[in-house]
C-alpha cells in the first residue's frame, strides 16, 4: 500500500517538474528551418498542445495499465527500451555494488579492529579521500591509466551484440564497475568501521570473551550480526544511489544504459521516456528500501515485532 | 582496380603479385568502425531522427535521384537522364535500370512518387519540406518515368531532390527498419550504442571497398577520442574538441584531415528591435570583433574566417572578410553616428554548450572596449528553440548554423533574426526561379554581398571539419557536407 502511494506521489511530482522545465519536444523533432505549421503539427502529434490536465489524466491512466507509451523522438516502446537499457544498468549496479562490498567490509572491520595501528588509520584516511573525489573524475583517472596508458581494458562503449558478445560486454563493465565500487566502497567503509567500533565497545562482546570465546570467534558469531543491522540500512540507501550514480558513469564510459537514456530524453523533452525511466527508477529504489527492511528483520529478531506497524 | 580484380588478373596471367602490393593493399571484407557523436534517434529522416541519420544512411543505405557529392556538386544517382521543359515548370526524369531495393523489389516510378510525397506530407518533419513546396503534381506515365510539375520555376529542384531518400513504396513505417537501394543494408542496431551496415550483394553500382561499417555512438567527445586512441574505432567523423587534436596531430599512427565545413558560428541580432534595427550599430559591432583572435583562441590553426553567411563550398561564395574588418576606432565612430556615443547594453542569449559560452565571454570583453555592455544569459538548446527560434523573444543570440546553401534564410523576413531587406528577398526569390544556374549564382552572389554590407548578422567564423583516422584507413569523405559520411570508398589495410 505504501509502495503504491509512494509511486503515485512520485508520478505526480515527475509530471509537474517535467512540465515546469522550459522547452518543447518539437525542438528535438524539428531543426532550424522548420515552419510554424511543422511545429504545430509536431506538437499535435505528440500531444504537447493539449491542456496539462488532459495530458496528466492520460499519463496516469496509461500508468495504471502499466503502459509507459512510446517515445516522441525514437517512436520506440518506452518499456521495451527500458528493458534494453536495464541489461546494461542492472549488471553495472550489481558489479559496482559487489566491488564496494568486497572492499568495504573487510577493510572497514580491519580499520576498526586495528584503529590503533598505522594501517588502520591509513585506511580511514584513504576512504575519506574516496568520498571527496567526484565519481566521474575517478572514471577519467581509471581510463587514463588502464585504457590509454596500459591498454588493458576498453575506454568505454558496449558491444553491438550486447551480452551475446559476452567477453567484450564483461570487459567493458570492468572499469565502470570499479569506478562505482571504489567511490561507493569508500563511504560504505566508514559505516562498517563505525558499526564495528560500536560492537567492539559493547557489553555482549566483552561477555562472550569472558565466557571463553576467542576474539575472532566472538567478533564473527556476535559482532558481525549486530554490526550488520545499521550497515544494511545504509546499504539499501547506497545501492539506490549506485543505481542513480550509474547516470554519470554511463556518460563517462558511453554505456547505453538507463542513465544515458534519461539524459538524452531530458535534453529532448521526450516526456514519455523521461517519465518512464524515472518511474521505473523510483519503483526500483522503493523496492530496494523494502528489501533492506526485510533483511534487517531477518538478521535482528528484535525488529520483527515492529513489522506489522510498518507494513 | 580493386583487390579482387587485381588478384583475378594475376591468376589469369599466371604471375605472382609482388608481396609489397598485397601488403599495402586493402582488405575488401574489412569492418570499418566509425566513431560519432550523432546517434540517429530513429531511422526515418522525415521523422525527426536528427543529423545522425544522414551521416549513417545518406548514400550508404538510401540513395536519392541526385547526390550531393562530398565536393559539393549535385550529380545524378538513381536517374539515368532528365530534362526540364522550356518554361521550367515540368521536369521529366528517367530512372536507372537494374536498381533493386534491399527487399528485392525493383525500383519503379511509383516508389519515387511515394518517396517525394513522404517528405511533403502533413506529418513530415523534414527540413526540406518547404523547399519542395513548389511541387504541384507527380505523374508516373510508365515504370521508369517520373514527371514533376511545379507551380513556379525551381532551379534547385535537383539539389533539393538530393535530400529525398528513395524508399520502397511497399515499406510502411521506416523508423526502425529500412528498405533502400544503397550499397549497404542495415545489420544490427542497438539504440544508444551502435548501428551496423552490411554490404548489399545485390547493389546495382560499384561494390563497396569494405565488408561492413559499424557506427559506434558516444555521448562524450573525450570518450570518442579515447576510443580512437585505444583502437576501438578506426575513424572519427567530426572532431568537436579542439584541445584533443594535439594527441593525434604529429602522431604517425593517425591521419588528421581538415575539410570544408558548412557550420557557421554567428552572433545573430534580432534585427527587428533597437538598437539592432540600425545598420550602423550592427556594422560597429562587426568592426569591434577581432574574429581572427577569436577563431585562433578556439580552434588554433584550424577553421576559416568568413565575411558573410556563405561558406566557400557554396557556389555563390565570394571573399567578403574585408567588409567591416576589425577596426575599433571606426566602430566607435559608427556607434556615435548611430546615436550611441556612450555605447549601450544588451542581453546575449547563449546556448549552454561549446563553444557558445566562451564566444560570449570573448564578445563581452571585445565590446566593453567600445562601451557596449553584454549581459550573458545562458540557456539550453531547448529554450533557445522556444524563446529565440519560435517566439523571437531576444535581443541577440549565438548559434551555429550547419546547413549547406542556407543563405535563403536571409530571404525570409519571418526567420528568427528578422532581417528584412526587400532587395535581398527579391534576389533570393528570383534566384530560385532563374532560368540557368549561372543566373542563380549571379543573383545569390549579389544577395550575399548585400547581407554582408548590411551586417545582417555578425558571422564570426566557419568551423573546421576535422576527420581523424587510424593511419591504415583511407577513402572517407573529408567535407561531410549535409552531415553525410559515405562509407563505400573506405579502405582498411591489414
Amino acid at each position: 500500500m505504501i509502495l503504491i502511494a509512494s509511486l503515485f506521489i512520485a508520478a505526480i511530482v515527475l509530471f509537474v517538474l517535467l512540465r515546469l522545465l522550459p522547452g518543447d519536444p518539437a525542438n528535438a523533432l524539428l531543426g532550424v528551418g522548420a515552419t510554424q505549421q511543422q511545429i504545430a503539427a509536431a506538437r499535435a502529434q505528440v500531444g504537447s498542445d493539449q491542456p496539462l490536465y488532459v495530458q496528466f489524466v492520460s499519463f496516469i491512466g496509461n500508468l495504471a495499465r502499466l503502459d509507459l507509451g512510446t517515445s516522441f523522438v525514437s517512436r520506440a516502446s518506452v518499456l521495451g527500451e527500458i528493458g534494453n537499457r536495464m541489461s546494461v544498468t542492472l549488471p553495472l549496479t550489481f558489479f559496482g555494488f559487489v566491488v564496494a562490498l568486497v572492499l568495504a567490509i573487510p577493510l572497514g572491520i580491519l580499520a576498526a579492529v586495528r584503529s590503533d595501528k598505522w594501517y588502520g588509520a591509513a585506511i580511514s584516511v584513504i576512504s575519506q579521500l574516496g568520498i571527496a573525489i567526484p565519481v566521474f573524475w575517478v572514471g577519467i583517472l581509471l581510463v587514463t591509466l588502464f585504457s590509454i596508458n596500459l591498454r588493458w581494458l576498453p575506454s568505454g562503449g558496449f558491444p553491438l551484440k550486447g551480452w551475446a558478445n559476452f567477453g567484450e560486454a564483461i570487459t567493458g563493465m570492468i572499469l565502470p564497475s570499479l569506478t562505482i565500487g571504489l567511490v561507493m566502497g569508500a563511504s560504505l567503509l566508514r559505516y562498517v568501521r563505525a558499526a564495528t567500533l560500536d560492537v567492539l565497545g559493547s557489553d555482549f562482546l566483552r561477555t562472550a570473551r569472558a565466557l571463553g570465546a576467542s576474539f575472532p570467534e566472538a567478533l564473527i558469531r556476535h559482532g558481525v550480526r549486530n554490526g550488520a543491522v545499521p550497515v544494511i540500512s545504509i546499504l539499501g540507501i547506497e545501492l539506490a544511489s549506485t543505481f542513480l550514480g550509474a547516470v554519470v558513469i554511463e556518460r563517462v564510459f558511453s554505456l547505453p544504459g538507463l542513465g544515458s537514456m534519461l539524459l538524452l530524453a531530458i535534453q529532448q523533452r521526450d516526456y514519455p521516456n523521461v517519465q518512464g525511466v524515472l518511474f521505473i527508477s523510483t519503483l526500483l529504489v522503493l523496492l530496494i528500501g523494502f528489501a533492506a527492511d526485510i533483511a534487517q528483520r531477518l538478521i535482528d529478531p528484535r525488529l520483527r515485532g515492529r513489522g506489522r506497524a510498518l507494513a | 582496380m580493386t583487390t579482387k580484380t587485381l588478384l583475378l588478373a594475376a591468376l589469369l596471367a599466371g604471375v605472382a603479385l609482388p608481396a609489397s602490393v598485397l601488403a599495402q593493399d586493402f582488405d575488401p571484407n574489412a569492418s570499418i568502425r566509425i566513431g560519432s557523436l550523432y546517434e540517429p534517434q530513429n531511422l526515418d529522416n522525415t521523422a525527426g531522427a536528427g543529423q545522425g541519420i544522414n551521416e549513417a544512411f545518406n548514400g550508404n543505405v538510401y540513395e536519392a535521384l541526385f547526390q550531393l557529392t562530398d565536393a559539393g556538386s549535385v550529380e545524378p544517382k538513381l536517374v539515368e537522364s532528365y530534362e526540364a521543359s522550356e518554361d521550367g515548370l515540368t521536369y521529366t526524369f528517367t530512372l536507372k535500370d537494374g536498381v533493386t531495393f534491399h527487399s528485392g523489389d525493383p525500383l519503379t516510378a511509383a516508389d519515387v512518387k511515394y518517396s517525394i510525397e513522404r517528405v511533403t506530407a502533413e506529418a513530415s518533419k523534414s527540413s526540406r519540406k518547404k523547399s519542395l513546396s513548389t511541387i504541384t503534381n507527380i505523374e508516373t506515365p510508365d515504370e521508369k518515368t517520373v514527371v514533376i510539375t511545379l507551380s513556379a520555376r525551381s532551379i534547385s529542384l535537383p539539389y533539393n531532390l538530393s535530400y529525398v531518400w528513395i524508399v520502397n513504396d511497399a515499406a510502411a513505417d521506416i523508423t526502425a527498419v529500412e528498405d533502400g537501394t544503397g550499397p549497404y543494408l542495415l545489420g544490427e542496431w542497438r539504440r544508444g550504442s551502435a548501428l551496423a551496415l552490411e554490404r548489399y550483394e545485390g547493389y546495382w553500382g560499384e561494390a563497396p571497398t569494405n565488408g561492413e561499417v559499424i557506427y559506434t555512438y558516444f555521448t562524450d567527445a573525450t570518450a570518442l577520442n579515447n576510443a580512437l586512441l585505444t583502437n576501438a574505432v578506426d575513424v572519427i567523423t567530426s572532431v568537436q574538441s579542439p584541445d584533443s587534436l594535439a594527441q593525434f596531430a604529429g602522431n604517425p599512427a593517425f591521419t588528421v584531415t581538415e575539410g570544408a565545413s558548412t557550420t557557421k558560428e554567428l552572433l545573430a541580432y534580432n534585427d527587428r528591435v533597437a538598437p539592432f534595427d540600425n545598420v550602423k550599430v550592427r556594422k560597429a559591432l562587426a568592426r569591434a570583433t577581432d574574429k581572427a583572435r577569436l577563431l585562433n583562441s578556439i580552434w588554433g590553426d584550424y577553421g576559416t574566417l568568413i565575411g558573410s553567411f556563405v561558406p566557400p563550398t557554396d557556389p555563390w561564395y565570394v571573399d567578403l572578410t574585408g567588409v567591416d574588418a576589425y577596426d575599433v576606432e571606426s566602430a566607435k565612430a559608427l556607434l556615435a553616428e548611430a546615436g550611441y556615443p556612450d555605447g549601450f547594453e544588451f542581453t546575449l542569449d547563449t546556448p549552454d554548450y561549446d563553444p557558445h559560452p566562451i564566444v560570449a565571454q570573448f564578445l563581452q570583453s571585445e565590446y566593453a572596449k567600445i562601451g557596449v555592455k553584454v549581459n550573458i544569459n545562458i540557456i539550453t538548446a531547448n529554450e533557445w528553440y522556444t524563446k529565440v527560434y519560435q517566439a523571437h523573444d531576444f535581443q541577440a543570440t549565438l548559434q551555429e548554423h550547419v546547413n549547406h546553401r542556407d543563405i535563403v534564410f536571409y530571404g525570409n523576413p519571418d526567420f528568427y533574426w528578422g532581417y528584412n531587406n526587400p532587395d535581398v528577398v527579391k534576389l533570393i526569390a528570383d534566384a530560385e526561379s532563374a532560368g540557368s544556374e549561372a543566373e542563380q549564382v549571379e543573383k545569390l552572389t549579389e544577395a550575399n554581398k548585400i547581407i554582408a554590407e548590411d551586417a545582417a548578422s555578425n558571422w564570426l567564423y566557419l568551423y573546421p571539419q576535422i576527420v581523424v583516422s587510424a593511419a591504415n584507413v583511407t577513402g572517407y569523405p573529408i567535407n561531410g557536407l549535409n552531415s553525410q559520411f559515405f562509407a563505400y570508398d573506405i579502405q582498411k589495410s591489414e
